[in-house]
């Protein structure tokens, strides 16, 4: 026992991971289609009666509650692997095959803590802000159509909605600063809130000129704009018409992902939290239960992120080429269009959890200039550049 | 100025983080550089200080003949040892304890024993629960002597010839 030769590593594990990322798809998958199943055989009377209304919305919110805190599981374990492989570490490697149960280990062990309360907190806030962050990150994927006809609410405003919810994250991270009484967790809400607000702002312009761009606020219009082939997707200016609006939309596209890594507090701008300098920001009264619902709001809002740049940018459930999926049975071109919509939003969260391994952290003041001083000036010439497109520039289809 | 404008551009046109993905594609690919701990180990020299251990004779009787030079050399003070003649005549331990939350691992007792009966063997995993535990009495030192013989005499033996 004392002196084992080293078992040399093994080299197959980025055939591992595909293995997992195709196993949790599928899995995802799977539960879709069942859902899909149990609300498609639904009478229509029933659907119609405002009893049966009620039943049948709460039943596709539970049951897309559930499927979505599956996935997000799986992405929490993905992430931690994929920073693990960038830095020749395991990762998660003993709960579950391949440590693919790791979160819900995690999740339990969290859970099982006792439930501290300061005695000097506003004991009511104290406990509601976590329920507001979790509620929040929640509510926003009721406007995410994840395939032709798979959403939740089919708002015509969608974006405007989505915009709105995530402007309100703010103040469950405030009030829990606010609510600990401890005057490291109220500076931690207070530069959180602070780098929310700032980014929340180009973030904001950006989706003018996609709205723009798209001549429509609902999320499926959106996507249904970038129907065909992968230059008609917005991030190439929504078709070959448009092609030089691609000088303003790709710039856009980068100016929205490093926005929504900075609002969502993920690496490098994850200040607030910053592990290896401070302990965790606004949530360091919490503990239990309640720091399990910020942290799964948070992940649930970068996930939400990751659809919502999918679909703003880079053709939601369409392909990038001519399927004719539009006359496939309707179950059958739903299915591809969801998986076609995971694998992309996939692919983006591969892209947020792989800046966490190569970029170093922001400074305060370089995140500040960078919110304010280039991201802002840039997204308004572009919003302006686009309008003015829109108006004397030749009519895009 | 001409410099900074060429940094900003090249800011803007993401090019280090294009190179950074780059590289962190490729590292992805490469073997693992960790050590699966509880489930693969690295070697251990055959000089390694972990957990102490009496050891016996073939014959089954005690090294230890209570010379006390061990108690004398520790430099944390943490090994206590009574002794009195046996029966039949030898001088024996009656009680041989090590404190070890004192111990430092320094190995004098060993390098002080003249008939190798202390040794610290190549545990190190001896976490315990409550503090107690970790006073260490004769009986126990004696089950670690058997319980890590076959070791502790190979790796004895690997450095005897740098004594």
């Amino acid at each position: 026992m004392s002196s084992q030769a080293v078992t040399p590593a093994r080299s197959g594990s980025v055939l591992t991971g595909l293995l997992i990322a195709a196993g949790v798809l599928s899995l995802v998958l799977l539960l879709g289609v069942a859902v899909f199943f149990v609300f498609s055989s639904i009478p229509e009377a029933f659907w119609n009666s405002p009893a049966g209304w009620v039943a049948v919305t709460t039943g596709q919110i539970l049951a897309f509650v559930v499927v979505l805190l599956l996935s997000l599981a799986f992405l929490l374990y993905a992430d931690r692997k994929i920073w693990a492989a960038m830095a020749l570490r395991r990762g998660p490697n003993v709960v579950g095959p391949f440590g693919l149960l790791q979160s819900f280990a995690d999740g339990l062990k969290v859970f099982l803590k006792e439930t501290i309360i300061p005695s000097a907190s506003n004991r009511g806030l104290f406990l509601l802000a976590p329920v507001i962050t979790f509620t929040l990150a929640l509510i926003g994927w009721a406007v995410i159509p994840f395939g032709p006809g798979w959403v939740v609410s089919d708002l015509n405003v969608g974006i405007l909605y989505l915009f709105a919810v995530s402007s309100l994250g703010v103040y469950g991270i405030i009030m829990g600063g606010w609510a600990s009484n401890s005057k490291y967790a109220f500076l931690g809400s207070l530069r959180s809130a602070a780098q929310m607000v700032s980014y929340e702002v180009s973030i904001g312009f950006v989706i003018i000129t996609v709205i723009l761009l798209a001549g429509t606020m609902n999320l499926s219009g959106i996507v249904e704009n970038q129907r065909g082939w992968f230059w008609d997707w917005h991030v190439f200016g929504g078709g070959l018409a448009g092609l030089p609006l691609m000088l303003v939309m790709v710039p856009m596209a980068v100016i929205f992902f490093v926005s929504f890594l900075a609002e969502t507090n993920r690496p490098p701008f994850d200040l607030p939290e910053a592990e290896s300098e401070l302990v965790a920001g606004y949530a360091v009264e919490y503990g239990s239960t309640p720091y399990l619902l910020f942290q799964i709001g948070e992940y649930a809002n970068i996930v939400l992120m990751c659809c919502l740049y999918t679909i703003l940018f880079f053709g939601g459930w369409h392909p990038g080429f001519p399927t004719g999926a539009e006359n496939w049975p309707p179950i059958l071109a739903s299915m591809f269009g969801f998986g076609v919509f995971a694998i992309k939003t996939v692919f983006v969260f591969f892209l947020v959890s792989i800046a966490k391994a190569i970029v170093p952290r922001y400074r305060y003041d370089q995140l500040m200039r960078l919110g304010w001083k280039v991201f802002l000036p840039t997204s308004l010439v572009a919003v302006i550049a686009m309008a003015a497109y829109r108006v004397f520039g030749p009519e895009i289809a | 100025m001409a410099s900074r404008i060429a940094q900003a551009l090249k800011g803007a046109a993401l090019l280090d983080f294009g190179k950074a993905f780059g590289l962190s594609l490729k590292y992805i690919a490469k073997p693992k550089a960790t050590v699966n701990y509880p489930f693969e180990r690295s070697p251990r020299s055959p000089r390694f200080r972990g957990e102490h251990a009496l050891r016996r004779y073939e014959n089954g009787e005690e090294r230890c003949i209570a010379c006390k030079l061990c108690e004398a050399i520790c430099p944390s003070q943490c090994i206590i040892i009574e002794a009195e003649p046996r029966e039949d005549g030898s001088r024996r331990t009656t009680r041989y304890d090590i404190d070890m939350t004192k111990c430092i691992y320094c190995g004098l007792c060993q390098e002080a024993c003249p008939v190798d009966a202390i040794v610290e063997g190549p545990n190190m995993e001896f976490t315990v629960e409550t503090r107690e535990e970790l006073f260490y009495d004769k009986e126990r030192l004696l089950a670690n002597g058997e319980r890590w013989e076959p070791i502790i005499a190979k790796n004895l033996e690997a450095d005897a010839r740098y004594r």
